[in-house]
């Protein structure tokens, strides 16, 4: 099988700091890939690196493109690169409010993507936004609210919703639970893990929560000091890690 | 008027202002920075407008000022008074004997001639701001051609209101390349943005300039299944009977008794001059 995503010798620095150095992985089509670590670990700056929000200072992100097959995303044009970012890629960010338009309807939040790829029939727009929100468990009777009207939780599926909507094939995650209450983040774990089956999504997830990628990804890299110290499959790291750093990770969520 | 060089503006400020006009008129529709000069009058006066009137007028001109439709309001009034004085031009209230028009939140009824240069005044030259205040964002969405945002505010518009309830400043794209705000006319004016005259659109306080060359395809966004309507009162004009013109409703009398009338006074004068004559008019002969 041809990996949907190659990641190769990506490097970042700050200065002379490293933000994160000599990361390569390769993911699947249908593969959920854990990146965990604290913060200043480097995972964040590898995250928005592959998502094309960071310039490596060295590596490629290799995406295997619909039309022309792998592509080098870090040297195509930045039109290119946006217009992955609104079909074929989706990223959702810890704060919803960062990945939502606040002042716009809910079903226009999840409406934009649609119509930024040439979609011209309000009401089909407005069934496919219905449709997506009662996929992330959001009532009907809200497409007409806006964002700011919603409770966290809510919010946070909206912006699943928002991009979810044009069937990405690779979705980014950065810390998708972050700041949320224990209760609801459960309710949007299940959330995910539903989708991610339905759709056979690829996803990317930051996270520090150890929970997050026990539930979700098949695979796992833990980071430190914006290195890969281990990588593997998730129950494998997990339950047998090999690393100190990761003995010390697993050890303290142990204890909570 | 001697203490002024012709039409206030120095000769190297009215080079400067043409430059953009040229570079507008070679990019439809893209808006163009401009050094925006202090005028003698506070912006929200049209200063914009003036500054561009003030490069493109020559003595040979006549000039005519028109305000939501009406040559005689204050602001038309001082905007006409300030180019009497300072650039000595003829100045008229007849669309047809003028060469360059200012207007602010109309296109005249009357067909302009491709003699003839409208300059409108603009407020806020970015159609994009509605949804993305950061200038540097809109402008990388203007050269990437990324407009999906212009439909999410129509699409707001729908589910609100239940129709594109926009009914001024209506966005157009312009020569299938750029969106733009036709400044905010109402958008029964819109199809006539497509017209033989040369259309400058002048913004002071945000120093931008653009343009609409004559003979270039403008199109309002729309949906499908919501398409663009020119939409005016359903209703004659009640002075002078015409059908195909923007009316403003005007109330009368206490008793909620109301009128329409053409907002183009000019346009409403010349067709009674003609003979027309509508409901009002008719029951005062009578
Ligand atoms: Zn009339």
């Amino acid at each position: 099988m041809t990996p949907l995503l190659q990641v190769k010798g990506i490097e970042k620095r700050y200065g002379a700091r490293i933000g994160c150095s000599d990361v390569s992985f390769d993911l699947f089509p249908g593969e959920v890939m854990g990146i965990v670590g604290e913060s200043g670990s480097g995972k964040s700056t590898l995250l928005n690196c592959m998502a094309g929000h960071l310039e490596p200072d060295a590596g490629q992100v290799i995406f295997g493109t619909r039309a022309d097959g792998p592509v080098d995303t870090v040297t195509m044009s930045e039109p290119e690169r946006r217009m992955l970012s609104r079909t074929d890629w989706a990223f959702v960010h810890q704060h919803a409010r960062d990945g939502l338009r606040m002042s716009v309807s809910a079903g226009g939040n999840i409406g934009e993507r649609l119509m930024a790829v040439g979609d011209r029939h309000y009401g089909a727009i407005r069934d496919r936004a219905i449709d997506w929100l009662g996929r992330v468990e959001i009532e009907e009777s809200r497409v007409d609210d806006r964002p700011s009207a919603f409770s966290g939780g809510m919010q946070q599926r909206l912006q699943i919703a928002r991009n979810l909507v044009t069937g990405p094939r690779l979705v980014f995650m950065d810390e998708p639970t972050g700041g949320l209450d224990v209760s609801v983040q459960a309710r949007l774990l299940d959330l995910l893990r539903g989708l991610v089956r339905e759709m056979g999504l690829s996803a990317i997830i930051v996270t520090h929560d150890l929970a997050v990628v026990r539930l979700l990804a098949d695979r796992l890299m833990v980071m430190k000091s914006g290195h890969v110290v281990e990588a593997g499959l998730t129950d494998q790291v997990l339950d047998d890690p090999q690393h100190a750093y990761t003995q010390l990770l697993v050890s303290s969520v142990l204890q909570v | 008027m001697n203490e002024y060089n012709f039409a206030y503006l120095d000769e190297q400020t009215k080079r400067m202002i043409r430059r953009a006009i040229l570079k507008a008129l070679a990019v439809p529709g893209y808006q163009v920075p401009f050094a925006s000069r202090e005028m003698p009058m506070p912006y929200g006066w049209g200063t914009g407008g003036v500054q561009v009137s003030a490069a493109t007028l020559t003595p040979e001109d006549t000039f005519k000022v028109i305000d939501q439709g009406a040559d005689d309001t204050t602001n038309a009034v001082s905007i006409r008074k300030f180019f009497e004085n300072t650039a000595g031009v003829k100045t008229t209230e007849e669309t047809e004997k003028a060469t360059v028009i200012q207007t602010r939140h109309r296109t005249p009824e009357a067909k302009l001639r491709k003699d003839q240069i409208i300059v409108y005044q603009v407020p806020i030259p970015e159609p994009l701001r509605f949804l993305e205040p950061r200038e540097t964002e809109t402008r990388k969405m203007h050269s990437l051609e990324e407009y999906g945002l212009m439909h999410v505010k129509l699409y707001e518009d729908i589910s609100q209101h239940g129709a594109i309830s926009t009914a001024y400043a209506y966005p157009v794209k312009v020569s299938d390349r750029y969106v733009m705000d036709p400044s905010p006319i109402p958008k029964f004016d819109n199809p006539k943005l497509e017209m033989d005259a040369i259309q400058l659109f002048g913004a002071g306080r945000e120093q931008r300039i653009y343009a609409v060359p004559p003979h270039t395809k403008v199109v309002s966004l729309d949906f499908e299944d919501y398409p663009f309507e020119a939409t005016k009162a359903d209703h004659p004009c009640d002075l002078c009977g015409a059908e195909d013109s923007y009316l403003d409703e005007v109330i009368m009398d206490d008793a909620g008794n109301r009128m329409f009338v053409c907002s183009d006074t000019d346009y409403c004068r010349s067709r009674r001059e003609a003979g027309h004559v509508g409901r009002l008019a008719e029951e005062n002969a009578a």
